[in-house]
């Protein structure tokens, strides 16, 4: 029952820069499975955007695929978007995956209404025929809550900011795609407003049966709406499990950290604890566990080889070579 | 308690002159709405609220960087803005900001040693290079960074964010302040830092007997830090509630603190995915240029009364000890 | 600090960030040549002023690099004897002009209010009034005697625009946390103004004052070459008009004699506008810091 609509393997994504390369993905095993809802979460700089942008194939100019295979298997085939060129990315972009992209809140042009904006994109991708587009906008618009007739008319900044990331989310629906990425949805908006878009991506979700990717740094975002969790750590996924596993048993000692550095407001008190230093430089990276330096689980066995993701559980991975001894006794 | 008071606002207001629209003339915008409130010595208060509701505004009344419109702010029993030269200097000395953003708090241009040795030798507290050079390690040791030699040169972007919160924090104590505005100070942080840095204020607090104005929009955070202090949740200019953090977190009695802690997003699955959020009238937040008579949060209430809340601003009332609301539900009682 | 390190921070430094941006350093080495050649130069290379009938118009040769004027001068000893005049004029013309703009522009976004109205309307009415004609006017009725002179005239004049640019620029600064931090911690005005703002413009400043120096080369030139500023010593300025007035463009042997001038000219404004691309290193401690 379950199928997968996306497999990547074996990914690694670069930048150049003045000062060498970034190592932003390294080595990503990911699979997405039809319907289901998947949440990237790590701390900033972990790869995350990366990964995302790299699947939809909008990497900035300095950024490339260095290695692995984006494998897409829709209507029956299968294609490595990888190796797509621009005219079959066109096909694809928007068609098959869209991604809302992070702090794209202020992305919009502010001199264009958000009618051109969603025109322009809609030719973007070959579709002229006006009408359809309008009647389509508007009807994604209302589904989003909006009152059409006045946000289409409307630039930008006559809009909030909850409005604005509904309008962003109506127009990656436009094509009807069967993945949706989404970077950061509710980050910089006002709690009022995040629950009103979680209700609004569950209410998608179960209407559309799309499957989403969910990218944020906030884990209260994946605790609402994902069914498995891929936890990266300096370009690597660490823990991937459904989102029991990684609330309640997670077994790297980076995932327990990061659950246990986040206080909540109804559950009562638990035992907070901080995660002491920072991520590592992806230009110089050491061998072994990028986490050693920060990790109170460290041996000296951690600072050989680099952990590779392993079955602790049904469909629960982890990157470490203490799985077995972590124990959150939640 | 009042007399024990380092900070108090007396019914103080805020405009700002604003623009609408590119031909439109000039508007009176108020953003904090006779606001009146009384920090005592040593305590902790958490300012919470939504963006653009008047924290930050509040937080440089507060510090003295802007004037209020109206209204007094005192501090040690004093109004601020008719003290004399000398007692406003060592008000300023008093009273410190931390800001929410590091990347914009600390000078690019300035090393760690002279962002933080700038305030010392300008008050007199170390005369040359070598005393100045003593107390900034000693500073840096007390915020952490260690050992002190290894960050004491550096330039702010040779710093992560983290690192660079504790410079601005050390910054902020090389007067020895008796009231610091933590202004966001941890929310522009990564996730696996947040605490440390919370960690360390609360820390400060305890070892310098430093009282605190905790402005976060995160009522976890807010609870986290400040469980034994009080919380005052923010509405549009406005304190809508006020109480010991305890009693407004399992005890919320107006409306919109209601509707936040229901709707809050939690990083717990099964807590979170069984909230029932409040469903409210409208989601849309009116404008400051705007505002609705009566009650501020009557357009998007739930509980509204027809031509009382849409009529008249609610005063406080107190239906709990020192638990303070701003809604006709608790009139009387 | 000790002196090595203060002398590795001026000078070795710089050095390094600059040889990183390929055009920059070509622009940096083309401006040092001309500066050498200008400055030293004259003291090896005399100014030909023997006129030579026999040598009128000559093609450049192992004796004469660039060839000869009308009068059978070696037109390189001109090029070499006439930059210093133009380069100082400039020079002073541009300190003046960034002055200016530096003090006003940031006093008017520092204080505000009725000092930022009043600083803004001067600043609007030079601004509007054209700048050459004026000059032009203004040379007409003043009596430049020296070269001092007429760089105060065109450095006067150069400012209203640099002005606007560094208020902006100081309005964006001021609203950052660090100055509102420096406030709290009440470090005084002059400190917030030189010791935080300022640094921060460093770089925009001292390439504002290339582009006024190139500025206020034209302007010189111009004005020279019009006629409307009598002669004095040897320049370039005066080497086009020279030619010019002399019929030089009709003699096809004249090519050098007009060419010269006006290709030490161009070399020099470009060298001096590619070589502010690598400016912006040496003042951003982000590169200094040799990252
Ligand atoms: N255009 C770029 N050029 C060079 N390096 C880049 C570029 N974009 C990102 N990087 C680097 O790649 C790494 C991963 O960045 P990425 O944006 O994917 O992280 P992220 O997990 O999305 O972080 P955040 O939570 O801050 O959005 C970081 O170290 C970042 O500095
Ligand atoms: N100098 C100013 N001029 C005009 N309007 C201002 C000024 N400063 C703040 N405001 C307005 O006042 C309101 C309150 O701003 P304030 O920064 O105090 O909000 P806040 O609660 O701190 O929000 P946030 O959580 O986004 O930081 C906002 O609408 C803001 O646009
Ligand atoms: S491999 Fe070692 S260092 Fe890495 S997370 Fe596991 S215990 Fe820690
Ligand atoms: S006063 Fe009325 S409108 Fe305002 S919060 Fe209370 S019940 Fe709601
Ligand atoms: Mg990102
Ligand atoms: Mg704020």
């Amino acid at each position: 029952m379950v199928k997968e609509i996306l497999n990547i393997e074996n990914l690694f994504v670069e930048y150049s820069n003045i000062r060498g390369k970034v190592k932003a993905v390294r080595g990503v095993n990911l699979k997405l499975y039809k319907g289901e809802n998947l949440a990237l979460i790590g701390e900033s700089g972990s790869g995350k955007t990366t990964l995302g942008t790299a699947i939809i194939r909008l990497l900035p100019s300095s950024g490339y695929i260095k290695e692995g295979r984006i494998v897409y298997k829709g209507n029956g085939n299968e294609y490595d978007i990888s190796k797509f060129n621009e005219k079959d990315l066109r096909q694809f972009r928007w068609k098959e995956i869209a991604m809302v992209f992070q702090s794209a809140l202020n992305s919009f042009n502010p001199v264009l209404k958000v009618w051109d904006q969603i025109y322009d994109t809609a030719k973007a991708h070959g579709i002229n025929n006006r009408s359809f587009v309008r009647e389509r906008a508007i009807s994604l618009l209302r589904y989003v809550q909006l009152d059409p007739e006045r946000v289409i008319n409307s630039y930008p900044h006559e809009l909030s900011g909850g409005m604005r990331q509904r309008v962003l989310i109506a127009m990656s629906l436009l094509l009807e795609p069967k993945i949706l990425i989404l970077d950061e949805p509710t980050t910089a908006l006002d709690i009022l407003t995040q629950r009103n878009i979680i209700e609004l991506l569950r209410i998608i979700k179960a209407d559309m049966g799309l499957s989403m990717i969910f990218i944020s740094h906030d884990l209260s975002l994946a605790a609402e709406l994902a069914d498995r969790v891929a936890v990266m750590y300096a370009g690597a996924i660490v823990e991937l499990g459904s989102v029991e596993d990684i609330f309640y048993r997670p077994k790297h000692p980076y995932t327990l950290g990061l659950i246990k550095a986040v206080p909540t407001v109804t559950a009562g008190f638990r035992e907070l604890y901080s995660i002491p230093g920072s991520p590592p430089d992806l230009i110089n990276l050491s061998p072994g566990c990028k986490f050693s330096p920060r990790c109170e689980y460290k041996i000296s066995a951690c600072e050989k080889d680099e952990p590779t993701l392993v079955e602790v559980g049904p469909d629960h991975f982890v990157a470490c070579i203490r799985h077995k001894e972590i124990n959150n006794g939640r | 308690m009042e007399d024990r008071a380092i900070i108090q606002l007396d019914h103080v207001s805020k405009s700002f002159t604003v623009r609408s629209g590119i031909f439109g003339g000039r508007k009176h915008m108020q953003v904090i709405g006779d606001l009146s409130l009384s920090i005592g010595k040593g305590e902790v208060l958490c300012l919470v609220g939504e963006s653009g509701c008047g924290k930050t505004t509040t937080g440089k009344l507060i510090v003295g960087l802007i004037r209020p419109t109206s209204g007094r702010i005192l501090f040690e029993g004093k109004d601020i803005w008719s003290m004399h030269n000398e007692e406003f200097k060592n008000y300023r000395k008093a009273v410190q900001i931390i800001h929410q953003d590091p990347y914009s708090s600390l000078n690019p241009v300035h090393r760690v040693y002279n962002i933080l040795s700038a305030p010392l030798f300008r008050h007199g507290i170390v005369k040359n290079r070598s005393e100045a050079e003593e107390k900034v390690l000693e500073l840096l040791d007390r915020v952490d960074l260690t050992p002190p030699r290894d960050f004491i040169y550096k330039y702010p972007h040779q710093l992560s964010g983290g690192q660079r919160q504790r410079v601005a924090i050390a910054r902020s104590l090389t007067l020895n302040p008796k009231f610091i505005v933590a202004d966001e100070a941890v929310s522009m942080l990564d996730v696996s830092i947040r605490l440390s840095i919370i960690e360390l204020l609360r820390r400060l607090k305890e070892e310098m007997n430093v009282t605190f104005l905790f402005i976060t929009h995160d009522l976890a955070m807010a609870k986290y830090f400040g469980w034994e202090g009080r919380i005052a949740v923010m509405y549009l200019g406005r304190i809508v509630e006020i109480g010991p953090t305890p009693r407004v977190i399992e005890n919320p009695l107006h409306p919109y603190t209601k509707a936040l802690l229901m709707a809050i997003p939690e990083a717990d699955p099964q807590v979170t995915r069984n909230k029932k959020p409040m469903q409210l009238r409208s989601l849309d937040i009116p404008s400051l240029l705007n505002l609705p008579p009566g009650c501020s949060f009557n357009p998007r209430c739930p509980f509204w009364i027809e031509g009382t809340c849409d009529r008249e601003v609610p005063d406080m009332y107190e239906p709990e000890k020192n638990h303070y609301v701003s809604c006709f539900l608790f009139k009387g009682k | 600090m000790k002196t090595r390190e203060i002398l590795r921070r001026i000078f070795w430094e710089p050095l390094v960030i600059i040889s990183r941006d390929k055009a920059g350093l070509i622009g940096f080495i083309f401006l040092l040549f001309i500066l050498l050649l200008s400055f030293i130069g004259p003291y090896f290379i005399k100014l030909d002023t023997e006129v030579k009938l026999d040598r009128i118009y000559q093609f450049p040769s192992r004796e004469h690099i660039l060839g000869t004027d009308n009068q059978g001068r070696d037109i390189f000893s001109q090029i070499v004897n006439g930059g210093r005049d133009v380069i100082i004029v400039a020079f002073l013309a541009a300190l003046i002009s960034t002055l200016i703009a530096v003090s006003l522009g940031s006093l008017s976004a520092y204080a505000g209010g009725f000092t930022d109205t009043v600083i803004m309307f001067i600043t609007e009415i030079i601004l509007t009034i054209p700048q050459f004609p004026l000059l032009a006017v203004l040379a007409a009725f003043v009596r430049l005697t020296n070269t001092t002179m007429l760089a105060f005239i065109i450095g006067f004049l150069g400012w209203p625009a640099l002005a606007r640019a560094i208020r902006s620029q100081v309005l964006s600064i001021k609203e950052r946390d660090y100055i509102e931090a420096a406030r709290v911690l009440d470090l005084g005005r002059a400190h917030i103004i030189f010791s935080e703002i300022l640094p921060n413009m460093l770089s925009y400043i001292v390439i504002s004052l290339i582009m006024a120096m190139t500025g206020a080369v034209y302007s010189q030139v111009g004005l020279i070459i019009l006629g409307l500023v009598p002669f004095y010593g040897h320049n370039w300025g005066l080497m086009i008009q020279l030619a010019w007035t002399r019929g030089a463009i009709f003699y096809k042997g004249s090519i050098f004699y007009i060419l010269s001038p006006i290709i030490a000219i161009a070399l020099f404004q470009w060298s001096a506008v590619t070589f502010t691309r690598s400016l912006e290193g040496i003042f951003n401690p982000r590169l200094r810091a040799g990252e």
